[in-house]
């Protein structure tokens, strides 16, 4: 049965892409029809892709280059976290809302201007994707 | 075109005149008084910390932590930055072509007189930083000027901060508006956050002291420059005030100034300034 629901949407994606475009009428009506395909195969990958971006978020968080989270926290898993500011943990609990941490890493600074924190979204230094995996990975926390 | 090109000139200097008439009153209304700042900033640094001896503060991150004191205590006995020193006393007793040495450029000789740089120059209306005093004197006996960043000038400054070790920062602020306005725009420069992390040097060196960064002891603004240069194991050598300020830049991703540009002397003004009355501890050596 799962092999049927990925292979359908797949193989129509296929069919579609494949099939050449003769007039515009047929593209107009095939790109609605694209969408939806495409909305029922992210919808169905969706645990998996949720997995990925707890890891992927983690990654950020660590990596010197990108979130760099644990230059500052302390995170569960991280070796040698600084000190500047709060651990982080039961963050599920503290921010219910998603949307809060979002904004807190996007520009701390609405919040708080004496804040050390960089304005990770405002400054470009993640994007709004990079954001929202390490908000997938911090509420594991 | 040539009408257009004097209608903006017109603009562009009744603009200045403008900012010529105004300024003096905006420094007014401020009403820099750099001996009170130095006291405030003194005493943050005092009470943010009780149990640092005063003097202590010269020594950064080491007064901060008292494993990291003891660890590097020990290492003081063969300091990593002892080659530099050496060759720094040798460097500066070595005639230049013409037969005149750095000695000939420096009041005292160069002997004990690191306490005394920055000083502003009333003739030039700027800031003189010791590095620039030295490539001054290079070049004006015909030498080629030094990297500003380590090396021969990390040597040279570091043997000139050693014969000046214990002795008290003195820097002076001339009644001199310029130096005045030299003072005011360091400390602005010190407060004001720039680049991608939106980082100011008071975020790391005022806030947070004695906080880490992953593993390494954020230092206190408080002597930070007398302990210059430094042996920075991160470095793997030597490295002076401008290499300092330019890697403090790079690191928080803003864009580094030219080593010696003047808002760095300002800084560098600012900084040894509020300082003063802390011992010379240079040359230093951090992790």
């Amino acid at each position: 049965m799962p092999f049927v629901l990925w292979n359908a949407p797949i193989s129509a994606i296929a069919t579609i892409a494949t099939t050449p475009r003769n007039d515009a009428l047929t593209a107009l009506f095939r790109i609605p029809v694209l969408f939806l395909l495409l909305a029922i195969a992210a919808g169905l990958a969706s645990p998996a892709r949720a997995q990925s971006a707890v890891a992927d978020g983690q990654k950020l968080a660590f990596d010197r280059g990108k979130g760099n989270c644990l230059t500052c926290h302390v995170i569960k898993g991280g070796d040698l976290p600084g000190t500047i500011g709060p651990e982080l943990k039961d963050l599920k609990a503290k921010y219910p809302d998603r949307n809060e941490l979002t904004a807190i890493i996007f520009d701390e600074t609405k919040r708080n201007p004496q804040t050390m924190m960089p304005p990770f979204g405002r400054n470009r230094i993640l994007t709004e994707q990079e954001i929202s995996a390490i908000v997938d990975f911090l509420q594991t926390l | 075109m040539k009408a257009r090109f004097s209608l903006l000139l017109g603009a562009v200097s009744a603009a200045l005149v403008a900012f010529a008439l105004t300024s003096p009153h905006v420094v007014a209304a401020d009403k820099a008084d750099p001996v009170a700042d130095a006291k405030a900033f003194q005493n943050f640094f005092f009470q943010k910390f009780p149990n640092v001896k005063h003097e202590d503060f010269v020594n950064g991150p080491y007064s901060m932590n008292d494993d990291m004191k003891r660890q590097w205590q020990e290492k003081e006995e063969f300091p990593p930055y002892e080659f530099a020193l050496d060759a720094g006393k040798e460097m500066f007793a070595t005639p230049f072509k013409n037969g005149k040495t750095y000695a000939d450029c420096f009041p005292n000789g160069g002997i004990g007189i690191r306490q005394n740089y920055p000083y502003f120059d009333e003739k030039e209306g700027k800031v003189v930083t010791l590095e620039l005093a030295l490539n001054r004197c290079r070049e004006a006996n015909g030498e080629a000027p030094y990297s500003y960043v380590k090396d021969e000038m990390a040597s040279l400054t570091a043997y000139m901060a050693f014969t000046s070790r214990g002795k008290p920062m003195d820097i002076k602020i001339p009644d001199d508006p310029r130096a005045l306005a030299a003072f005011e725009n360091g400390k602005r420069y010190f407060y004001t956050r720039r680049g991608q992390m939106n980082f100011s040097c008071a975020g790391c060196h005022v806030q947070s002291p004695g906080e880490r960064i992953r593993a390494e002891t954020l230092a206190p603004a408080l002597g930070i420059l007398n302990a210059m240069p430094i042996y920075r194991s991160e470095w793997s050598g030597m490295g002076t005030t401008s290499r300092r300020f330019v890697t403090c830049n790079s690191q928080t991703r803003a864009v580094p100034l030219e080593p010696q540009a003047d808002e760095y002397r300002d800084v560098e003004y600012f900084l040894s300034y509020v300082a003063n009355g802390l011992p010379i501890s240079g040359p230093g050596a951090r992790p």
